[in-house]
């Protein structure tokens, strides 16, 4: 049960669903045909405080947040929001998730339900706000109302409504009066000179610190229904892999062992409880059909990729004369970056909760996809879309996982829930290992890169992109492919903020058996270090200081890129500092997500390679919603950059996933986390995100220390290979 | 199966579990306390932190069955001055994103102030390297270690 159920005031779960739930899941089934038939809509804004907002006797004003919480803030953005326009007090906000239901809580960035690309805030800037003044507007005309005095009398601030005549009052005595209104179309908002809370230091702070210090945070692990059976499933070694033949009397044999079946992806084990399902799953003879399956090893995928960068691509951009260019001769580089396979090892591994009992279903879970997973479940179970319910919990982590655009979780939750029969909850769990070698990784990726300094200055530049495509095949191809081309493999490639008059762009999009999906900041977790290393490399070539040298080719027309290298600059004060003996810096600018990011980095090296001592970023996204939630993703995003570049990789031994725990895929610890200084750079634009972008810039500013000090930049990460085994 | 009367945050706790069956489980399926959580499986990550007559434990690798009459306590039996400070410098600095390591965190900070009143960068690196926060909320964690120690200085 969910704080939207609890409500008992205003707001009850038939007002959520006002309207009927037939009207507006019905619409959102039509919305969703669209979706597929790729048509664009102009999306209608829900603003109805009544479907975003709990307001209790006690005065607390619960917001329901569109995106999930699993650490990157949007509960505390949303209340934010909210708050302001509410003129509410910081210590009477609350959020929790919004149920699955796209019309009210649609994703204006997407068009359906779900959390990614780092939009949580720059969707719901303006939307959540108005959220908030039409509450302030209905909450005054209900105390007008009430007291019988005119509205244009009443003020509101810190929570207190106020009248001249001594007549005070809080929300929650109001707040079943004003939420019967209708809502006001186009609530006034405020000019943001007067912000109380957006943008200010000190004022607001995290809505679930105090849950996440003491255990009482609920992720979906910790459902534990009476008559639930935890569900693990033995899945193929190998990608593609079919069960050939199974036998499961062992396994029926382990104590606490209830049943098990088969299911598409698997043998499914259902135990009570975690331990004996998986000693029940240990117990399991399976035998694998390997004929569909990738069987292919790491070394033979890059000898493939390698190949196929030697030839051209398909191009996605190209201006001037690159080969009349390079032809002319100069001082020619040209390198190659190899990026393995990532896993996104969030800290909770996938799991899922659902209750089916033959009618409707009810599922729980970090659901960051509700809208494509709302459907895959009812189709499975045959179910009505306003038969099924998703309530959305916390999560431990994503970095992407979460949001899948197969709804393989999805699908395998019903799957496991139909194979046993209606009447129980099934809690489907994926070990860390199951979570490991699980798939659904960051593309394994090549760049090639050449390039051409005649007279000092960079006169060519091309990058062939050799890559696998996240969305091919899912429901995102018909939307978002580019002339038969998936843009997450080359965005940041293509469009870089340094001006080369002879450039080409090309790409060979490869089908490998292996998932793959989008891993925190997505095809620029490549592209960045590409593009980075790359300008790095030749600006050196051209004798060019790293900072003057990039502003240089940005030629003015790339203020926001040149504002954040800028600021980084003056804050670690690139031009007068003397680094130490033994260490040396490096410096990197990537926008992602409409949000620019540079970084700054210091290191020196040891026998298990770089140690980082310091990094100094500077971020430009827009109007700063929460300063110190922006501070706290680019410090968690340069921690997660770091760990990766260094340490972590899949790889594949005859399509085997190799690394299938901690101490096969190694983490950044904290004792390599190096002193973090952010500075966020004043904005007067529209609010961008920051879940994503502090992680591209941080590898390129490595790999550009680790060429100061001599060492060169590495060609083929993670920078200590073989560091996990 | 086999029955375990366990000690956890003072109280008993009858647990009918396979007696290979990690501390973790047990705490969590059978005597349902969640804030301890599952991670790696394999005491690498630090996310299922226990005490267990007041060391600090991965619960994930020690079958209950060699627990026998020891106490054990969990983030929900944490009531001690050190943890009191370290839980509140944890919310004044917004330590945790998405929370999921933040017990184990907590728990091993915790016994580090209880050895250590005041550690030094290089003492909560020894301390913490065990304890794995994929969302890297490391220089957090440092801080909120030194405010807790300068509390509890007084």
């Amino acid at each position: 049960m969910t704080v939207h159920d609890k409500a008992t005031t205003a707001l009850s779960r038939r007002s959520l669903l006002k309207g009927g739930a037939g009207l507006v899941l019905g619409a959102y089934v039509v919305r969703a045909d669209r979706l597929l038939a790729q048509a664009p809509a102009a999306p209608k804004i829900n603003i109805a405080p009544n479907t975003f907002l709990i307001i209790k006797p006690d005065n607390t004003v619960t917001v329901l947040s569109k995106g999930i919480e699993f650490g990157q803030g949007p509960f505390t953005g949303m209340a934010t929001l909210v708050a302001e326009e509410l003129d509410a007090d910081w210590s009477q906000m609350r959020a929790d998730h919004a149920p699955s239901n796209p019309e009210l809580y649609k994703n204006l960035a997407f068009g359906i339900q779900g959390t990614g690309g780092s939009t949580a805030i720059a969707n719901s800037y303006i939307q959540m706000r108005q959220v908030g003044a039409a509450a302030r507007q209905m909450l005054v005309a209900a105390a007008a109302e009430t007291w019988q005095v005119p509205a244009g009398e009443i003020t509101v601030e810190n929570g207190v409504i106020k009248h001249a005549s001594g007549k005070e009052g809080r929300f929650g005595e109001f707040a079943e009066k004003a939420m019967a209104m209708p809502a006001p179309a186009d609530p006034k908002l405020k000019d943001p000179s007067s912000f109380k809370l957006i943008g200010k230091e000190g004022v607001v702070k995290r809505l679930d610190s105090a849950d996440k210090t003491n255990g009482k945070a609920f992720y979906t692990l910790d459902i534990n229904e009476p008559d639930m059976l935890t569900v693990l499933v033995a899945r193929s070694p190998k990608f593609g892999g079919k069960v050939a033949s199974f036998d499961a009397t062992a396994a029926k044999a382990v104590a606490g062992v209830v049943d098990v079946k088969q299911v598409p992806t698997g043998i499914a084990v259902y135990a009570k409880g975690f331990w004996p399902a998986k000693m029940g799953r240990e117990a399991l003879k399976i035998v694998w059909d390997d004929s569909k399956a990738e069987k292919r090893g790491s070394a033979e995928l890059l000898q493939q990729f390698r190949g196929l960068s030697k030839t051209p691509g398909k191009v996605v951009k190209a201006q001037g004369d690159f080969d009349g260019s390079m032809a002319k001769g100069g001082r020619v580089v040209e390198v190659e970056y190899v990026f393995p396979y990532l896993a996104h090892a969030a800290m909770e591994p996938l799991n899922a909760y659902l209750k089916w009992d033959g009618d409707s279903a009810y599922a729980r879970y970090g659901c960051q996809f509700p809208t494509p997973d709302h459907m895959a479940i009812s189709k499975v179970l045959g179910l009505p879309i306003e038969k099924v319910k998703i309530d959305v919990l916390l999560a431990g982590g994503s970095f992407g996982r979460r949001a899948q655009q197969t709804t393989h979780q999805a699908v395998e939750l019903a799957e496991v829930a139909k194979a046993i029969g209606p009447g129980k909850g099934v809690k489907l769990v994926w070990t860390r290992e199951d979570d490991m070698r699980g798939g659904y990784y960051r593309p394994y990726s090549i760049h090639r890169m050449r390039g051409v300094v005649r007279d000092g200055k960079i006169e060519a530049w091309s990058d062939t992109i050799v890559s696998q495509s996240i969305m091919k095949g899912s429901f995102f191809e018909a939307v978002m492919f580019k002339d038969g081309l998936d843009p997450t493999s080359y965005e940041g490639s293509h469009e870089t903020p340094y001006e080369v008059a002879n450039f080409k762009c090309d790409m060979h999009q490869v089908d490998v058996g292996v998932p793959v999906l989008w891993w925190r900041s997505v095809g620029h977790t490549h592209t960045g270090y590409a593009v980075e290393a790359f300008v790095d490399e030749l600006l050196e070539a051209a004798g060019k200081d790293p900072v003057e040298g990039r502003l240089e080719l940005m030629a003015n027309k790339k203020p926001r890129h040149a504002g954040v290298l800028k600021a980084v600059a003056e804050l670690a004060d690139w031009k007068n500092y003397k680094v130490p003996e033994g260490r040396a810096r490096g410096v990197a600018v990537v926008e992602s997500f409409n949000t620019f990011v540079a970084q700054v980095v210091e290191l020196s090296m040891t026998d298990d390679g770089p140690k980082v001592h310091k990094v100094w970023c500077a971020v430009d996204c827009g109007v700063a919603v929460n300063p110190d939630i922006i501070r706290s993703q680019m410090e968690g995003g340069i921690g997660f950059g770091l760990g990766h570049i260094l340490y972590a990789e899949q790889t594949l031994d005859a399509g085997r996933p190799v690394a299938g725990n901690f101490d096969t895929y190694r983490s950044l610890r904290i004792n390599e986390m190096p002193e973090i200084e952010v500075t966020i750079v004043k904005s007067t634009e529209k609010p961008s995100g920051v879940g994503e972008p502090g992680v591209p810039p941080l590898g390129p500013a490595v790999a550009n220390a680790m060429a100061k000090l001599g060492i060169g930049r590495p060609r083929q990460l993670p920078v200590v290979p073989g560091a996990s085994a | 199966m086999a029955a375990f009367a366990l000690k956890i945050n003072g109280q008993t706790r009858q647990v009918d579990v396979d007696p290979n069956t990690p501390l973790l489980w047990a705490i969590r399926d059978g005597a349902g306390l969640m804030g301890t959580k599952y991670g790696c499986g394999v005491a690498q990550c630090g996310a299922c932190t226990v005490y267990v007559d007041g060391q600090t434990v991965r619960s994930c690798s020690l079958p209950v069955s060699a627990v026998g009459n020891s106490e054990v306590t969990t983030i929900e039996g944490l009531d001690s001055k050190e943890a009191k400070a370290v839980q509140a410098a944890w919310v004044a600095l917004d330590v945790p994103q998405c929370g999921y390591c933040q017990s184990g965190q907590i728990m091993s900070a915790t016994a580090l102030l209880n050895l250590n009143p005041a550690p030094t960068d290089r003492d909560i690196d020894l301390a913490m390297n065990g304890n794995i926060c994929r969302c890297a909320t490391y220089v957090r964690i440092r801080a909120a270690i030194h405010g807790a120690a300068k509390t509890l200085e007084g």
